[in-house]
């Protein structure tokens, strides 16, 4: 793996490959299988799921309750391990790493966003983007810095010193993908976003999440509504633990300047 | 490290009432122990300093009032005769390992100086007396043997004494009335702390308020008769002498010497009018019940702790509990399962080392409040002594018992599946 710190100059830098083309596969899972076991039971959340993401995708994982979308998206986030089959990330094998390499892998490559935003209440905003790069032991000077500028690209700098339950539900989820960046990580894995916020503050965090992306950013988001997945470049169905369909967005929504009428959500 | 500390200390602060009776158990745990160490080492210092003031070579003898039988009303007029004798002294100074002696007859007394009194104690001695009580001399002299042999009224007071009565006189060459029969003053005394009474044994004595006459002196001008007129009884004793103090040269000859004293004294006295006293075998009483007292020390500081500590182990439970979505998102950006661990342990020991170093000052406080109150409402002294190496140990012991109550609930939270804490409502 390449050196890891960010470049001076931009808050987004590359994704650590040396030779950054875009056409680089970040993410490869090959026949990934994954059973639960509740007792004698075997659960079979998985059956054998393979992909590819390469970098700059912008990807939408859809399916029901119960399609395997959300174990695919723990796998993804080296929060669990495949039953069998291979997880490349960044091209390092990481499907058979124990606990603490994989928190060591979620903490310098992976930056999560959740529905719930999950911010840590005790925490300013600011304290709050940095806790990713205080389990690396990586808070300098230089990483204050780049805070404040994660917190300028995503608009809060003027809440920095705020407590989550002083945030309104759209700003903590922007300090949740403040958070997400970070450590410059390899993948942003979303998880419905959007599922907390009304029409108006959605449209605005999938415009900054599309912004991310424009950005160079590779995102991987997990939702069960259409008009969101809408935003992403590709669509991945997945149904009884299987991919169904995976496709190029052909009608994807690009989000418009604040001035013109918002695209009307249906729900 | 230094963010682990501030999150701990916010995670605290957010349950601020649940936080403080927490750590509760530990303040009054530590106070409880460092005020009994104060107390205790104290009156244990006060009994040593009493006992080794006797010196640990010295076997007292003292006259004791025998118990009156009531039954025998017609000898109440009569002159009740008791105590040691001269007889007595004579043969307890032939015992070859004794080779001091010293005679004491003690009794209260008027003094007076021109139209001014003191009610106050006269002790009728020889010279040795100053040597082991260790006395020192302020001004003048103390006794000699030529006093001894000359009969002369001389006299040398205790610091009181010469301090009332002769307010702005030099007292050296005044004379004294007591009785009836005037004293040239020759030496007054300097101060002496009184020292305290041990157990039943040991009365308090102070020497500040005694003057010092020649035995033979005393004999002769006072007689061996204590006479006593109160609301029309008359009572008269007849004592020779209030103690003796023997010394011997070694602590190895205290005991055997101690045994013919009391063969010697069992074979001339048919009643029970005089009582031995073992300056060394009350040291010895006194350092086993330091033992004791240090043992039960111990088992209420480890109870109190232990009590401590398990409020702390079930609050940080409740809080691992409460936290667990908190865990589930510090394990998704990468936090390992020793730091979640860490993040417990330290939350737990910043509640038990404030609860030690609070507790530490509460405890320091107390004896001092308890020392106050003693003497302001029930006139007692209570001497308090800080043990030095107790203030290390008590937020010492205050860390160990946080990171052992801690140690439980921070596996919980370690172990816990980062998937399930993050489901977590």
């Amino acid at each position: 793996m390449s050196e890891h710190t960010p470049k001076s100059g931009s808050v987004l830098t590359g994704d650590g490959f040396s030779d950054s083309g875009g056409t680089n596969v970040v993410v490869k899972i090959v026949d990934l299988v994954k059973n639960y076991y509740l007792g004698s039971v075997v659960v079979p959340a998985l059956r054998g799921v393979s992909l590819e993401i390469k970098e700059g995708e912008f990807l939408a994982i859809m399916g029901a309750s119960g399609s395997g979308k959300s174990t695919l998206l723990n796998l993804l986030g080296c929060l669990d391990r495949p039953t069998s089959g291979q997880y490349y990330l960044g091209g390092r094998d990481v499907s058979k790493l124990d606990d603490d390499e994989l928190s060591e892998i979620r903490g310098r490559y992976i930056g999560f966003v959740f529905q719930s935003y999950n911010l840590i209440p005790q925490l300013t905003a600011e304290e709050n983007m940095e806790v990713p790069l205080y389990y690396q032991g990586r808070i300098t000077p230089e990483s204050k810095k780049r805070v404040r500028e994660l917190a300028r690209l995503v608009g809060l700098e003027q809440w920095l010193h705020h407590k989550p339950t002083q945030l309104s539900g759209g700003q903590q989820q922007r300090v949740a993908i403040a958070r997400a960046l970070v450590n410059d990580p390899y993948i942003i894995l979303a998880d419905e976003p959007t599922g907390n916020l009304d029409t108006k503050t959605s449209y605005e965090i999938m415009k900054l999440i599309v912004q991310l992306n424009d950005m160079g950013k590779t995102i991987i988001m997990v939702t069960h509504e259409p008009d969101i997945a809408a935003y992403a470049k590709r669509i991945v169905m997945m149904r009884d633990g299987k991919i169904l369909s995976d496709t190029i967005n052909e009608n994807r929504t690009i989000p418009r300047d604040e001035q013109e009428p918002l695209p009307v959500g249906q729900n | 490290m230094a963010l682990v500390l501030k999150i701990g200390v916010k995670s605290l602060l957010l349950h601020k009432v649940r936080s403080i009776l927490a750590g509760l158990g530990i303040v009054i745990g530590t106070a409880a122990v460092i005020s009994l160490l104060t107390i205790g080492a104290g009156s244990r210092k006060e009994a040593l300093d009493a006992i080794k003031a006797l010196g640990a070579t010295n076997l007292i003898v003292a006259s004791v009032k025998p118990p009156q039988d009531s039954s025998d009303a017609t000898r109440r007029a009569r002159i009740l005769k008791y105590g040691i004798t001269w007889e007595d002294y004579e043969r307890l100074s032939s015992i070859p390992t004794v080779w001091r002696a010293v005679p004491i007859r003690a009794f209260p007394a008027e003094i007076w100086y021109k139209a001014n009194k003191f009610d106050g104690r006269v002790v009728a001695t020889n010279p040795r007396y100053a040597e082991i009580n260790r006395l020192t001399l302020l001004a003048g002299r103390f006794l000699t043997d030529r006093d001894e042999d000359t009969i002369d009224n001389v006299a040398v007071l205790g610091f009181d004494v010469a301090r009332d009565l002769f307010q702005y006189e030099d007292p050296i060459g005044k004379s004294i009335k007591m009785g009836n029969h005037y004293y040239r003053i020759v030496g007054v005394m300097a101060y002496r702390v009184p020292t305290a009474g041990v157990g039943g044994s040991l009365a308090r004595e102070d020497y500040n308020r005694d003057v010092y006459i020649p035995l033979s002196t005393c004999r002769a001008r006072f007689g061996d008769w204590i006479i006593d007129r109160r609301s029309g009884q008359f009572t008269a004793e007849e004592l020779e002498l209030s103690q003796v103090t023997l010394t011997v040269h070694d602590t190895h000859q205290v005991r055997p010497t101690a045994n013919i004293i009391r063969t010697l004294m069992e074979r001339y006295h048919d009643k029970p009018d005089y009582q031995i006293t073992v300056p060394l075998d009350l040291l010895e009483d006194a350092e086993r019940t330091a033992l004791l007292w240090a043992v039960f020390l111990g088992v209420v500081a480890g109870i109190s702790l232990l009590v401590g500590g398990i409020g702390i182990a079930n609050i940080m439970l409740a809080t691992v509990m409460e936290r667990t979505r908190e865990i589930g998102i510090r394990r998704a950006v990468g936090a390992k399962r020793r730091h979640i661990a860490q993040q417990f342990l330290v939350e737990a020991t910043i509640l038990t080392t404030t609860g030690g170093i609070i507790g530490l000052g509460v405890g320091l406080v107390t004896p001092e409040i308890i020392r106050y109150v003693a003497d302001w409402l029930f006139d007692y002294e209570v001497t308090t002594q800080i043990l030095w190496w107790s203030l290390p140990m008590a937020p010492i012991i205050a860390i160990v018992v946080g990171v052992l109550s801690g140690l439980y609930p921070a596996r919980r939270a370690a172990l816990m599946d980062p998937i399930e804490a993050l489901r977590h409502e």
